[in-house]
């Protein structure tokens, strides 16, 4: 049977199953075939913080979303066109964010009564009408998996295990998708340690492909044009990898060799896993004991002469807080990443959030200003990190760089960055014994010579001591102290003179500016985006600087009727805002571990201009 | 940086390694002791100055580096141990030592004191133990002796000591010394153990804080007491002590006691021989401590030989290098997969 090929501009899909049942992988899998077709896309891992719960429950439930399309993707979506539920628990928890009229491709095998009852449903969902405003295709996924590999004489064990790829191959036949590039991993990772294990999921893969071919149950497929992207070469990229790589091009760009000293934490691990992978470009990482030990490591690091990084998520940070006072005191270059997640305290491991702002900020003891810079989307973790080297290294001074689990875990495509474009980050170490004061000063800047060991006639100690100004020897003079207070926060001030002007999409003034930061960037744009289309004087600024804040920030905080300041917490940003300029922001706070829907941002931003959504 | 630095033997002296600084121990410490063997024998080493780092933490001895007129960095409570580690494994080519203490490095720096060991980095660590928390002037500290009446335990302290030999011998320190500050000549040469050896080390160097724990050694380190009180350890030699060498100690069973090799059933031939490469030696020695009838071992209780950590990740990245050649940065940033937009 002939069957239809739509054309759709953009489709979001949820992959939902048991934290056992693969779909992290699966997610993975088709969201790197899409990319490499060329379409936009924006991906939402969402997991549970234990690596295996019992299987069958609602909180052992993960998701992988991705969204993708022709057109500029700016979110992994609010709501899912398609919804693949490996088994009761996935279907009802994930409902909630399927729109009506959406798609449901269910594992019937699972639904059993066990599963049901594990899921707390008193009925089959599938059967008692519940699903009505969806279009459910019930399928048979453990059982064609079984049938697929009935001649191989696998554990029930590793079939079960195979299933996920029979989804995938389902999925990659209704999205018009070839299955060739998930073919090539397969073997990739198996083929050599272990061949079943590749043949039985290759199988299935294609069994699912090919069941979507010649069952009757679908009569459509649907085709995803490439994206309109500006020309160059492109690579699918998560916020982590990205991170990664803009470290490893700074310290190269920089004639540094990079030091990594980090303690593994989750979102953040995956830093350390990818620089852990590069030794042949001298890369060193150090799994140090503690995040004390990942922080004071990079510190030791900085005074030797690398250029030096820490990796980490928010109760990590929050343990690296006292070291973070010495690198200021020092005045040593650190590269110190957060991965936030939810918090307080171990809070939710696996989930986004934006809380650690004002940790960041402010989150030390005595006055101890730093730089403090945020990533917007996962492909700008390389920009944000790598400028973050920049200027740690131009200002001698710590420079936090904030990302967080969706940016973090999160994928887009990335237009990679040719090498010689790379800006510059110039180093020159302190040479002369005749001109060296461990703590003179660059007369633009403020910052101090870097002096490595090793360099002869500047042996030199520095320590968390208050310094004398010029000479840095301890000093406990009153006068001194004050100014060296001064001095340090001066230095942090200037790196505004360092960094671009702060710029609006869409008028340059209106009744409304929207301010955000980080993450948000995608859902804001979007929601900006749309209330714009229906006439409405609205703009976007998004802060990639926010210690210090851009010079500009305040004339054009100013030029606005309104400011909406929309955050994943409880209103920091907008402190930071309403303290310095003194405007009568509002925020929009949505702390959900989630990243913030773009439609509730809509709203907000129709209720402040008294008009209505669509 | 290691490529470019100066690795030829210098001759320098004392005065060299004395800095400009104003030493402001309180008349009378240890530490001024410690400080003036290591200026000693720093020479000996023939390093240039400038390839020497000391590191510290908070704390009296944790001031050391202010005093040394060499590359110093003067960190934060107990954390001098990973401060160090960055230092070395950036630059391996560097001398690195730790000054650290009872309080410092085994309290709030214990974590990394002992992580440091097991990792085998090149590293000298001395810690001066003087069973007190001298800096905050005068609580007790994880060294201190039950019943010890400080500020902080007016009435006695009812937590058991560590045994830092022991601990770094547990955390499988790769050379482990102790020593005296009143013992110029064997302090001396436990710093010039520290320095030839192959890894990291750990030296307790004994201390008194004449203010806050006035003669806590002095029983190994005065005059009338110390002969018979004190067992110095040398390799391959009988473990005799006495002021004529008339004592030594030999195994009952797994415990050792003290004998009288000069009258009665035994001779030198039946006492224990030191071996600086066994293990299970090193921690009897250790463990002398328990009983107040045996003599306090001094000198080099370990010395093994095992590959360091910092040459261990020099050569995953040479591996690296010649096996997939020099790091291609365009190469890495492309990744895999990439396709092209026109």
């Amino acid at each position: 049977m002939a069957k239809e090929l739509k054309t759709l501009d953009e489709v979001t899909i949820r992959f939902a199953g048991d934290s056992g049942d693969g779909m992290q992988l699966t997610g993975t899998q088709f969201t790197n075939t899409v990319a490499s077709l060329g379409a936009d896309l924006s991906t939402l891992p969402d997991y549970p913080a234990e690596i295996r719960a019992p299987a069958g429950t609602k909180y052992g439930v993960s998701g992988f979303q991705i969204k993708f399309g022709s057109t500029d993707i700016l979110t992994p979506g609010d709501l899912c066109d398609v919804l693949v539920a490996m088994n009761p628990a996935a279907l009802v928890t994930n409902l909630k964010i399927l729109r009506d009229g959406g798609t449901i491709i269910v594992n019937e095998d699972a639904f059993t009564e066990k599963n049901l009852r594990l899921a707390h449903l008193h009925s089959n969902p599938l059967e008692d009408g519940s699903l009505a405003k969806f279009i459910v295709h019930s399928i048979a996924i453990s059982k064609m998996t079984a049938n697929a590999l009935e001649d191989m004489n696998l554990s029930t064990r590793l079939v079960d295990k195979t299933k996920n790829f029979f989804a995938l191959g389902l999925m990659y036949w209704m999205y018009n998708r070839p299955i060739d590039q998930s073919i090539r991993f397969i073997q990739e990772k198996f083929a050599g340690k272990d061949p079943e294990v590749a043949e039985s999921n290759i199988r299935v893969l294609r069994a699912g492909y090919n069941f979507g071919d010649t069952t009757e149950v679908f009569t459509t497929r649907y085709d995803v044009k490439p994206a309109h992207l500006a020309p160059g070469k492109y690579r699918n990229v998560m916020g982590n990898v990205a991170t990664a790589l803009g470290l490893a091009a700074a310290a190269h760009k920089a004639g540094l060799q990079l030091f990594l000293g980090s303690y593994p934490i989750t979102p953040a691990s995956d830093i350390l896993h990818e620089l852990s992978k590069m030794k042949e470009y001298g890369v060193k990482t150090f799994q140090a004991e503690d995040e004390i030990a990942a922080i004071c490591s990079a510190i030791g690091a900085a005074y030797a002469g690398a250029l030096a990084a820490t990796t980490t998520s928010g109760p990590g940070l929050a343990l690296k807080t006292e070291a973070l006072g010495l690198a200021i005191m020092l005045e040593l270059p650190l590269v110190v990443v957060n991965v936030q997640r939810g918090g307080p305290s171990t809070g939710l491991p696996t989930k986004t959030e934006q809380a650690d702002l004002l940790q960041a900020v402010v989150g030390r003891n005595g006055e101890a200003p730093l730089c403090v810079i945020a990533a917007a989307t996962p492909a700008d973790c390389f920009n944000t990190v790598y400028e973050a080297a920049r200027l740690a290294v131009k200002f001698m001074t710590p420079v936090i760089c904030l990302t967080d689990g969706y940016l973090g875990n999160g994928a887009e495509p990335w237009r990679i960055p040719n090498v010689d474009d790379l800006p510059a980050i110039p180093v020159a170490f302190a040479k002369d014994p005749a001109t060296f004061h461990p703590y003179s000063r660059d007369p633009k800047t403020l910052a101090r010579p870097w002096a490595i060991p090793g360099t002869p006639g500047l042996e030199h100690r520095i320590g968390g001591l208050e310094k004398a100004d010029i000479t840095g020897n301890i000093s406990y003079d009153p006068d001194n102290h004050h100014h060296m207070i001064k001095l340090r926060a001066e230095k942090i001030e200037r790196i505004a003179d360092d960094i671009p002007l702060q710029d609006v999409e869409g008028e340059k003034s209106g009744d409304l500016l929207v301010v955000g930061w980080g993450s948000t960037y995608g859902s804001i744009k979007s929601a900006v985006s749309n209330a714009r289309e229906r006439g409405l004087s609205v703009s976007q600024a998004h802060l990639r600087y926010i210690n210090p804040f851009p010079r500009n920030l305040g004339e054009v905080l100013r030029r606005y009727k309104q400011i909406l300041v929309p955050e994943i917490n409880n209103g920091q940003l907008i402190m930071l805002l309403r303290a310095k300029y003194l405007v009568p922001a509002v925020g929009f706070n949505v702390i959900k571990g989630l990243p913030l829907p773009a439609d509730e941002i809509e709203s907000r931003i129709d209720e402040l201009l008294g008009g209505t959504n669509g | 940086m290691a490529e470019t630095m100066d690795t030829a033997p210098v001759k320098l002296g004392i005065k060299d390694f004395q800095s400009d600084q104003d030493v402001r121990w309180c008349p009378g410490c240890g530490d001024y002791s410690i400080l003036a063997q290591v200026q000693r024998v720093f020479p000996e080493f023939q390093h240039r100055k400038e390839n020497y780092v000391a590191v510290s933490g908070i704390g009296c001895s944790s001031r050391f580096p202010y005093y040394l007129d060499i590359y110093g960095l003067h960190g934060i409570h107990g954390r001098a141990p990973a401060i160090a580690s960055g230092v070395k494994l950036t630059n391996p080519d560097l001398d690195v030592w730790v000054a650290t203490g009872d309080g410092d490095g085994l309290s709030i720096g214990g974590n990394h004191m002992i992580h440091t060991l097991r990792r085998n980095l090149n590293i000298k660590v001395l810690l001066f133990n003087n069973q007190i928390y001298g800096l905050t002037k005068g609580q007790y500290s994880p060294t201190s002796q039950l019943g010890q009446i400080t500020k902080s335990t007016p009435v006695g302290v009812i937590d058991a000591p560590f045994i830092p030999v022991s601990l770094a011998l547990g955390a499988g320190a790769t050379l482990v010394a102790r020593t005296m500050d009143r013992d110029p000549k064997h302090l001396q040469e436990m710093v010039r153990r520290a320095e030839h050896h192959h890894g990291s080390a750990f030296v307790e160097i004994y201390q008194n804080c004449n203010v806050f724990n006035d003669g806590a050694f002095f029983l190994f380190t005065e005059k009338d007491t110390r002969d018979d009180h004190v067992l110095y350890l040398e390799h391959g030699k009988p473990l005799v002590f006495g002021k004529n060498k008339q004592k030594g100690i030999r195994l009952k069973g797994g415990t050792p006691e003290a004998v009288d090799i000069s009258s009665g059933p035994f001779s030198v031939n039946d006492l224990l021989v030191h071996n600086e490469q066994d293990s299970t030696l090193a921690f009897i020695l250790a463990n002398m401590i328990h009983n107040p009838e045996l003599p306090r071992p001094m000198g080099v209780f370990l010395a093994l030989n095992r590959p360091t950590y910092e040459e261990q990740m020099q050569q995953q990245i040479a591996k690296a290098k010649s096996k997939k050649g020099e790091g291609n940065l365009q190469k890495l940033l492309d990744g895999d997969e990439t396709w092209m937009i026109s």
